[in-house]
């Protein structure tokens, strides 16, 4: 197929290079088109007419804008793990070798068996789904469902990760100006010149807007060189950027819009390059020109291929030199549908009618064409393609092409989307802003209801200069381009009646003015009723083309005026943007940032395997050659601890550094239990509530000196009982002498545990007595190891064993852990891993976030005698509530299967033997499990009601969803030598 | 939104974490007799205004310093931002 | 008139004129027994369980702009009851058993659609919650599946499993889940509810309550006075507002919540399916857009909409999960305000005051509680008592130290 609707280029040049042809596909058939081409654009120089099918009746259609309003022609872009669906024809910018694919039909896109819902149309109207299948019950989700499913939606994603990058970027300016059409343009001079930092943005390859589709005439030149001229001058200042392919698509607060720019969209490949770039532009002031959007007037059968907005029309033939037929109508309620026929004509193109409902003729005579004043095309024929178009008057036409305009919308979307609310117009026929714009936004041009050139170019201009002239820039002398007004007159005439037929309002989702008639009849009168229950305006194009004809039929039903009626407002984005874009690089492994403890490389290279722990990578187990299962590694490293001596990375763990004369006294109201007297050069156990009386946090703090604390806290709470601590330092005791840091990154600390720990350590730390009088149990000092290192030794224990927590500067862990496997060589020293950290502490009864889950309080881990009642600290007072200190409140218990060769599992509730289980019946959980090879079975933890007191009781752990029953005997969660002379050892 | 701190001038308010009412400044004393239904009404209680409203926030990504910030729950517009710590002298709190 | 596929058939053939107002459109009496502020889902489905199955007599919803515009009228219609605290999960569960008969029950179509909840585990931690958890929705008579990481590549072969920062574990699966048609859950309720009688009053606004020797008595209107015997505030982000109007602080802040759609697509996911380790959950709506939020944006507002950052937060978890929906795009993204509650958990409960009646809290989940919230709230409001699902959800839980917190963060409901 050639391109014979391509006009010839000495009567229209439009903005294509014609001397850069492309090849390109549309299902199967090959196709060209020029560089500057749109994917629309090129389709119908081709004569391509069917593109696309309805969403609900799977009507034919073809493209009916030529521009990112477009209801009609989405196509499938590109193939694999590239295809892309719902893309619009008329913004997809030609590239050679493009493909793309009909969206939304079974079987060919000419032979849609879909199609078959059209004949049932009168079952099918406004909310029908809501009255039927509701019979058997069951049949909704089995039959029904799938088969809307299968007939909903539009293109399809290819289920492929999507290949492309993208990025995002912060921008910031004085004033951003959305749109550069007419007014932008001339507002980004104005405040170009001024000095100002402006950003002008426009959704369009070509800049210039409808300057490049009309035939204006701006400073004694074409609208579209003007328009290059100023970009030109534009480009060559410092404070000016230029954002083409860039949609601002919402206003957020404080000046912020965010914005997406196409990047390589319209090349083959991106290359190494990112598909798109959001952009988060933090705006001083924003100036919206964004121009108008032509509707359409609803008359029988006015969806068919052909019938196209005659703006649009007009724009094919003025920028991509398409004739969208060989016989073009206009049927027109205002002037610029006279307009296309002048210039269609002057270039050459057949107009065979211009039908008006108004009185009198703008103009005399357009040559070959009939004028029907008073008139309106009230039905049209051509299933695939029009071909003919009756008229109210009774007469006949034949017209391969319908341009209609009903009118301009100014695009008012930005205004919208701190919900502010439009405002009817009944000299343009349209809602333009309201006085509730976002704080720092102006609007301009069409957009703002200047309907014609001369006075776009001024709004943008006086705009600009005010606005910078109010953010202390000195306005340009330099006048505003002159061009002549237009004419706009406009009769308001929504749609065509007096017919049984069919009149399309939204082209994408099927809504008639049947359907609207419909609502108001079912009492869905308000507008915001109406578009849930038609569907009008929720469409792909978000009812750009056909809110305000809908809101026209609805008022016209029931007997009110359109700003009685009123209108629903506008909700970002502006037009839609690829998931992709949103979520930038925050990706794959990169979703979250990745911390590595100081241990890492050298855990790496011993073979761990590591598991994620927030952020952070944590050594899991260290596996050896000839280990069946982790459980065999586990069992181990536990063993190994056990009986001589193990290492385990705790750098994870958040540590605080609190220092001042009031470190003491602040501590003692963070904790629960008391600290003004812990002894300098020791360690405390503290528990930290939240101010509900919740356990937060438990930790050790030792007191390095007088006025000097180093707290560590579980490594989930670290940032959060940071933050808890300068809330009560900065708002709750202003005047404490303290001061805290985090350190949690700063220090490398590794656990030393098992009987053998005192001998390594006597060797890694420098001239430390490490006996038992000379640094017990929960003694701390600030010492060097390997010979002068500056680091932190604690006397510590989780494991329960006797064990020591060294700190150096996080820069020297790689070497410390080296150094202790060395010292440790004698010993069958035995790095370990998380997975035996958690055996050992689930035998000796501490609890982790699995007990501490947030609702747990001191009392349900036995731990209430430690919440002082001697002093006010945070949330003691709230820990003490009736509900929470009640006889049946779970409290924390040891839990063994009776039959030792039983597994336990974690989430399993407790129940009493003999009893079903249900709510009522249910008695705890267990929170955490392990195999102990100390006692060579599975050993738990749990929370049963009264349980404190049930020890040696036999019940039941009920595992519905493994599906496992287990008789288990209630313990001591103190399982692993319990009076703790070990530790102390 | 943009914050604008008063010692680091204006910052996105995504470096900030939100806690709530400045109210949360006034911490009952536990040792009170009515200590209980003071901390109930102090912890659980809200104005909720739909208006203007003071209210803390935590410059988590920067400099550390918690902030009351009165902003306008209807429109979102900012009118002042404060350090807490002076706030909170203000409303009475030292020690 | 009752609908079916012959009224559908009969009404087409004659051109589809026939069909009725879904309701009346009453003038507001002086007087009623029962006056519900807010209709919205919770206020609508109350007054149809209070006519219908409590009998009530002379009762009257009251709509400041028209029914369904607050967050039933925009949410991401997730039905579950998949929830784990005893105060909470039977209730839940007689929401989804009200859910399953619905549709037969208002003779209308709200399209619940059992399509399923997976709740995806990134760690061994988050696994075993999650059985505790699926346990406890066993207990309570629902359904609950712990899926392994094979039978959720069978199942939703499209999640990542090559390249995710936090690798799937394992799964909670309620098959029983789903979703709903939003806006159609308010009009069934509506209708229903007006032909047993109910006075739907739309465009009319509670400016102040009446009140006598410490009673109410009912309400002042921007369409004047409507004296009440009993008056029942459901009005879930404007608690705060309208509470403030009878001198009651509540334990309840309002927060924006946003949700997003993307265009149309053929059919992509199976059900619904929640993201562990990001805030991310998504759906598909039966007209093919893929409906997903996360988290509150975390400041107190009334506005109605949200800011970017959260936009990109859930986007990103998107990606990171099921990173072939990046060439989908969004469609419209909004926010509504949601009454997050000091525990996560609502409230439906006598007032101190003496005839008057609240129901909210309800946080983010207030569209899968609807049919048990309006039962249970009809149930105080015609007994006096609560119903036996909802005995915990008090407003002095506080007082008592019985919360219901299912996420475990404590007082601070923009952590909730």
């Amino acid at each position: 197929m050639s391109n014979n609707f391509r006009i010839d280029v000495k009567k229209s040049a439009g903005l294509i290079d014609r001397t850069q042809p492309m090849t390109f596909k549309f299902n199967s058939k090959t196709m060209h088109g020029f560089q500057g081409d749109t994917l629309a654009s090129a389709m119908l120089a081709n004569g391509e007419r069917l593109v696309a099918r309805s969403f609900k009746y799977h009507r034919p259609r073809g493209i009916f804008s030529a521009g990112s309003e477009e209801p009609n022609a989405l196509v499938q872009l590109r193939t694999g793990a590239y295809q892309e669906p719902n893309t619009r024809a008329t913004t997809a910018e030609l590239f050679d070798g493009l493909t793309a694919t009909s969206q939304n039909h079974r079987g060919p896109l000419g032979f849609d068996i879909m199609s078959a819902t059209d004949l049932l149309s009168p079952f099918l109207g406004a909310g029908f789904y809501y009255k039927t299948f509701m019979w058997p019950a069951a049949f909704w989700e089995k039959l029904y469902e799938p088969i809307i499913r299968a007939s909903a939606g539009l293109g399809s994603l290819s289920m492929l990760e999507d290949p492309d990058k993208y990025d995002k970027g912060f921008l910031h300016c004085d004033l951003l100006i959305a749109g550069a059409g007419p007014s932008g343009l001339s507002a980004a001079l104005a405040a170009g010149r001024s000095g100002a930092r402006v950003i002008i943005a426009d959704e369009d390859f070509v800049l210039g807007g409808r300057l490049n589709a009309e035939n204006h005439t701006i400073a004694g030149m074409s609208g579209h060189d003007w328009a290059q001229q100023t970009l030109a001058e534009l480009a060559a200042m410092d404070n000016v950027r230029i954002l083409p392919r860039t949609t601002i698509f919402g206003a957020y607060d404080h000046g912020i819009y965010g914005a997406l720019e196409r990047k390589t969209d319209h090349l083959p490949h991106a290359g190494d390059k990112p598909r798109q770039v959001l952009w988060r532009i933090y705006s001083k002031h924003a100036l919206i020109c964004a121009g108008a959007t032509e509707r359409s007037i609803a008359f029988a059968n006015n969806d068919r291929p052909g019938i196209m907005l005659a703006g649009a029309v007009r724009a094919y033939a003025n920028r991509w030199g398409v004739a969208t037929g060989k016989q073009v109508a206009i049927f027109t309620n205002n002037d610029s549908g006279w307009q296309t026929a002048s210039e269609l004509s002057a270039k050459g193109v057949n107009i065979t009618a211009i039908i008006d409902p108004r009185d009198t003729a703008p103009r005399a005579h357009i040559a070959g064409a009939t004028i029907v004043m008073g008139a309106s095309v009230c039905n049209t024929a051509g299933r695939k393609a029009l071909h003919r178009i009756t008229l109210t008057n009774g007469q006949t036409l034949n017209a391969d092409c319908l341009g209609v305009s009903g009118g301009w919308s100014p695009n008012v979307h930005l205004t919208c989307h701190q919900r502010g609310r439009p405002v009817w117009n009944d000299d343009i026929a349209g809602f333009v802003p309201g006085g509730d714009l976002p704080v720092g936004q102006t609007i301009a041009g069409a957009a703002n209801g200047d309907m014609t050139l001369g006075a776009a170019l001024s709004a943008g201009h006086k705009a600009a200069n005010g606005i910078v002239k109010e953010l202390g820039f000195t306005n340009s002398r330099a006048q505003v381009a002159k061009a002549d007004d237009e004419t706009f007159a406009i009769k308001q005439f929504w749609h065509v009646t007096g017919h049984k037929q069919r009149a399309w309002i939204d082209l994408q989702n099927d809504v008639t003015t049947k359907d609207v008639k419909q609502s108001q009849a079912e009492g869905f009168k308000s507008v915001e009723h109406l578009k849930r229950y038609t569907t009008l305006g929720m469409a792909t194009d978000q009812g750009k083309t056909s809110n305000v004809l809908g809101l026209a039929v609805m008022a016209e039903a029931t007997g009110k005026t359109i700003p009685e009626t009123g209108t629903t407002i506008f909700r970002p984005p502006y037009n839609p943007v690829a998931v992709g874009a949103f979520g930038g690089r925050e990706r794959g492994q990169h979703f979250h940032p990745t911390r590595l403890t100081p241990s890492h490389r050298w855990a790496d290279e011993q073979g761990a395997q590591f598991v994620e722990v927030g952020n952070w990578m944590r050594a899991q187990w260290f596996p050896k050659q000839g280990d069946k299962t982790w459980r065999d590694a586990v069992d181990r490293e536990v063993i190994q601890t056990r009986a001589s001596v193990g290492v385990c990375d705790v750098s994870t763990l958040g540590k605080i550094d609190i220092k001042g004369t009031d470190a003491a006294a602040f501590l003692n109201k963070m904790y629960s239990n008391p600290f003004a007297k812990v002894p300098v050069g020791r360690v405390r156990y503290g528990l930290m509530l939240r101010e509900d009386g919740i356990c937060y946090d438990d930790g050790t703090t030792a007191r390095m000196s007088e006025n000097h604390f180093v707290m560590t806290t579980t490594t989930a709470n670290a940032v959060l009982v940071y933050r808890n601590m300068e809330f009560a330092r900065q708002c709750l005791f202003p005047d404490m002498d303290v001061h805290l840091i985090s350190t949690t990154d700063q220090w490398a600390q590794f656990a030393v545990a098992g009987p053998n720990a005192r001998a390594v350590m006597a060797k890694i730390v420098d001239k430390v007595d490490m006996s038992n009088d000379g640094f017990p149990f929960m003694a701390c000092a600030d010492v060097t190891v390997c010979g002068g290192t500056p680091g932190r030794l604690f006397r510590i224990s989780f494991s329960g064993e006797i064990a020591y927590e060294v700190a150096v500067p996080a820069r020297y862990g790689d070497a410390l852990i080296r150094e202790i496997m060395d010292a440790g060589a004698e010993f069958d020293i035995t790095p370990y891993g998380t997975e035996a950290l958690g055996v050992m502490r689930v035998e000796k009864g501490h609890v982790t976030g699995a007990e501490l889950d947030g609702r747990i309080t001191a009392f349900n881990v036995n731990m209430n005698g430690m919440v002082s009642v001697k002093k006010d600290s945070i949330g003691a007072t709230l820990s003490r509530r009736e509900m929470m200190v009640a006889e049946n409140q779970v409290r924390l218990v040891g839990v063994k299967p009776v039959d030792k060769s039983d597994t336990l599992s974690a989430g399993a509730h407790f129940i009493a033997p003999d009893t079903a289980p249900t709510t009522q019946n249910d008695l705890g959980w267990i929170s955490s499990v392990c195999y102990s090879p100390h006692f060579e079975q599975h050993i738990g933890l749990g929370f049963l009601k009264g349980g404190h007191k049930r020890h040696g009781e036999i019940i039941r752990a009920w595992d519905g969803v493994r599906g496992t029953d287990v008789d288990v005997e209630i313990v001591s969660p103190h399982m692993y030598d319990p009076e703790g002379g070990l530790q102390r050892g | 939104m943009i914050i604008n701190h008063p010692l680091l001038g204006p910052r996105d308010a995504n470096e900030f974490v939100h806690l709530g009412d400045v109210s949360m400044i006034d911490r009952p004393d536990g040792m009170d007799a009515d200590a209980a239904a003071k901390f109930h009404d102090y912890l659980y209680l809200r104005d909720n205004p739909a208006g203007e409203y003071r209210e803390l926030w935590y410059h988590e990504a920067g400099d550390r310093s918690w902030l009351v910030v009165t902003r306008d729950t209807l429109t979102h517009a900012i009118s002042s931002v404060e350090l807490a710590r002076d706030v909170a002298r203000t409303r009475g709190r030292s020690k | 008139m009752r609908y079916s596929a012959l009224s559908i058939l009969k009404n087409g053939l004659t051109g589809n004129k026939n069909w009725k107002p879904v309701w009346r459109e009453p003038e507001p009496k002086k007087s009623y027994d029962y006056v519900i502020v807010g209709g919205g889902g919770h206020g609508l489905a109350t007054a149809h369980y209070l006519a219908k199955v409590f009998k009530g007599k002379n009762i009257a919803v009251l709509e400041k702009g028209w029914i369904g515009s607050g967050n039933i009228g925009r949410n991401t219609t997730i039905v579950r009851s998949n929830y784990m605290l005893d105060g909470n999960q039977p209730f839940y569960e007689m929401s989804v058993k009200l859910w399953e008969g619905l549709e037969q029950d208002l003779n209308y179509n709200a399209m619940m659609s059992q399509r399923g909840i997976l709740n995806l585990a990134h760690s061994d931690g988050q696994r075993d919650a999650y059985a505790r958890r699926g346990n406890a929705m066993l207990m309570s008579g629902g359904d609950a599946e712990l899926l392994d990481r094979d039978a959720i590549q069978k199942m939703c072969p499209f999640l990542n499993f090559d390249n995710e920062r936090f690798p799937i574990q394992a799964g909670l699966l309620q098959r029983r889940a789903g979703t709903a048609r939003h806006d159609a859950v308010a009009w069934g309720y509506a209708r229903s509810a007006d032909q047993h009688g109910v006075d739907i009053i739309q465009n009319c606004e509670v400016t102040g309550f009446q009140m006598k020797n410490g009673k109410c008595i009912g309400v002042e209107t921007s369409r004047g006075s409507i004296k009440a015997k009993k008056t029942a505030v459901c009005v879930a982000g404007s608690s705060g507002r309208v509470m403030a109007k009878a001198g009651m602080r509540l334990p309840i802040e309002s927060h924006v919540l946003q949700a997003f759609v993307t265009e149309g697509l053929k059919p992509t996911l199976p059900g619904v399916i929640t993201y562990g380790a990001g805030h991310f959950y998504v759906s598909q709506s039966d007209k093919g857009g893929l409906v997903f939020g996360g988290d509150i944006d975390g400041y107190n507002t009334y506005a109605q909409r949200g800011n970017l950052p959260v936009v990109e937060d859930v986007c990103a978890g998107g990606m990171s999960i099921m990173p072939m929906i990046g060439r989908s795009r969004l469609l419209r993204m909004w926010g509504g305000v949601m009454d997050m509650s000091m525990d996560g958990s609502p409230f439906i409960d006598k007032t101190g005051i003496d005839g008057l009646y609240f129901n909210g809290g309800w946080c983010y989940g207030g569209f899968k509680a609807t049919p048990a919230s309006g039962y249970c709230y009809a149930h105080l409001l015609a007994t006096e008592t609560h119903h036996k699902h909802a005995t915990q959800l008090r407003l002095d839980r506080f007082m008592t130290g019985n919360i219901i917190d299912e996420k475990g963060v404590g007082a601070q409901p923009n952590l909730h």
